[in-house]
Order: structure tokens, then sequence, then C-alpha cells
């Protein structure tokens, strides 16, 4: 374990809550993008097609 | 003069065809695996970097906090940077990808500028014996995080897209003014903030040993923000894209509704 000194909490709870913050972020922006291609796909399976996908069977 | 009967000779030019969200996903798609990976190694040379640097001079082992807030703060500035510039965008040209740009960036800039205060009062304890002063460089960078929240509501209490968009970038564009103030603040104002040490006319006062692995970690952020920037936005594509799909089937359920009743009348 790194030896940080007397104000070792300061240090590694900055580094936790950048940790937590980078980590919620990703996990948000990935989950929103999985999450609203399956919305799309269930769309478009329930016969929904967008304008340019209209006579070629996909978008 | 151009044949403008030709369509032939009229292309659209590449910032145009970039701008397509067709386009856009297509080729965001291809670069994302790259640039993530790209991250995640700055990630490991930067943080391995921050923790075998020595000990400042002055400030001991709680300099260590530097290698994020520093990163943390520049990312919140230019998040909103590029809301703003967006904002201009979708405003002047009314181009849907710059709304999207900059309805995406709003929370990642929010999270970075709340994350840059936070690390900010976690060094100014044992720094400064307070986590908190009203100087002006911090009074500044929460009127920012406030600027994020208020961009983030307005759009969620305007129900018509369009309106929405147009509002948050006005707002946008108004706020836009507190950049420069928090960048120049250390300057103009007597404050307990120190001053610029990286980016100065006369070169970085940072010591090499605690320069570098902060000028990788800055990197690093910067590619995190364009890999979760990137991401954001097409999610809000294909959210979009859904939203119309629904709408359109709406429209066409309610036009063969009137026919119908046209037809029985």
């Amino acid at each position: 374990m790194l030896d940080l000194g007397p104000h070792a909490a300061f240090i590694w709870i900055s580094y936790g809550a950048a940790a937590f913050c980078v980590i919620a972020l990703a996990l948000w922006a990935w989950g929103d993008e999985r999450g609203q291609t399956k919305r799309l796909a269930d769309l478009e399976r329930r016969g929904l097609k967008r304008r340019s996908g209209q006579g070629q069977g996909n978008s | 003069m151009a044949d403008l009967t030709n369509t032939e000779t009229i292309r659209p030019g590449w910032f145009s065809t970039l701008a397509n969200p067709t386009t856009f996903m297509r080729l965001s798609g291809k670069v994302l695996p790259w640039l993530t990976i790209a991250t995640l190694l700055l990630f490991a040379v930067g943080l391995t970097g921050a923790f075998l640097a020595p000990p400042d001079y002055q400030q001991g082992e709680t300099v260590r906090i530097m290698f994020i807030h520093v990163p943390s703060a520049w990312l919140a500035m230019m998040c909103y940077t590029i809301i703003a510039i967006s904002s201009a965008g979708y405003l002047i040209w009314r181009h849907p990808l710059a709304d999207v740009s900059a309805k995406a960036a709003a929370p990642i800039g929010a999270t970075f500028t709340l994350l840059a205060l936070v690390t900010g009062s976690l060094w100014g304890k044992p720094m400064w014996g307070a986590y908190w002063v009203w100087d002006a460089r911090l009074t500044s960078v929460l009127i920012l995080f406030f600027l994020y929240l208020g961009l983030i509501a307005l759009r969620q209490a305007i129900d018509e897209p369009g309106r929405a968009g147009r509002a948050a970038a006005i707002l946008a564009l108004i706020g836009a003014v507190n950049i420069p103030i928090i960048k120049y603040s250390v300057n103009w104002w007597n404050t307990l903030h120190q001053p610029a040490s990286v980016i100065r006319a006369d070169g970085p006062t940072i010591h090499s040993s605690l320069l570098w692995p902060l000028l990788v970690m800055a990197i690093a952020f910067t590619l995190l923000f364009v890999v979760l920037h990137l991401k954001a936005m097409r999610a809000e594509i294909l959210r979009r894209r859904c939203d119309a799909l629904i709408a359109r089937h709406v429209r066409g359920d309610a036009a063969r509704a009137g026919t119908e009743e046209a037809a029985n009348a």
C-alpha cells in the first residue's frame, strides 16, 4: 500500500469520486445506446420502418 | 457561373457529409473501439505516473489530487465550450446533429464540473484549511455547474424537442460568458486559488516529473470525453429515430381514422 502521508484519506476519496463518476458516466452512455438500439429494433420488428429503410426491408 | 440545373455538379461539402446522422453513426461506430482502447492505455500510463511521481516540495503527497482535479476542471470548461459552439451551429444552421451534440454533452460536463468541485474541496482542506471559499474561481465554477443543471432542466421542462433545443441553445450561448471569467478569474481578482501553472506565456511552472503525468491524464480525460460524447450522441440519434417512427405511426393511424370517418359520413 502506498504511504500517502497524513492526508491519504483526502487523496483516496478524490480518486474514489473520480472512479465513481467515470464508471457512472460509462454505464449511462453504454446503457442508453444499448437501450435505444433495442427499442429501435423492437419498433422495426413490429413493422415500423424508417423512410430510408422502406422498400429495402431494413433500415 | 455554376450550372444550377445540373444537380450532379452540386455536391455536399465534407462537413455536411460528416454531419449526416447516418454517416456519423457509421464513422463513430468504427472509431469508438480504437478510441476506447487508447483512452484505457493513456489512463494506465497517466495513473502510473501520477502515483510514481515524487511528492511536491510544498504540497507533499496531496499534489496527487492535481492529476484528477486539473483534467476535470479542464473538461468542465471544454465541454461547455463544445455545447456553446454546437448551440451556435444549431441556431444558425438548424442542423439537428448540432443539437444532438449539445444535448449529449450536458450531463457529461455537469459530472466533470461536480468532480472538479469535489476534488478541489478535498485538495483545499489540507492546503488552505477550508473545503470552500467564496473566491472568484470557485464561485464561477459553481455557476458553471448550475448552468449545466439549468440546460438539462430546461430541455426536460419543454415537451416540443425543437423549442427545447432552441431555448437550451440560447441559454448555453448566454452562459458562455462564464468561460473566460473562469479562465481569467485568477488573474483579474485577488483569489486564494493558485494562478495558471501549465498554460502560461512563459511556459509551465510545474516540475517535469509532475508535468508529464498531468499532461497524459489531461489527454486521457479528453479522450474519455470524446468516447462518452460519441456514445451519448449515438444514443440520442437512436432515441430520435425511435420517436420519429412512433410519431409517424401515430400520424398514419390518425390519418387512416380520418379517412374512414370521412368515408362513413
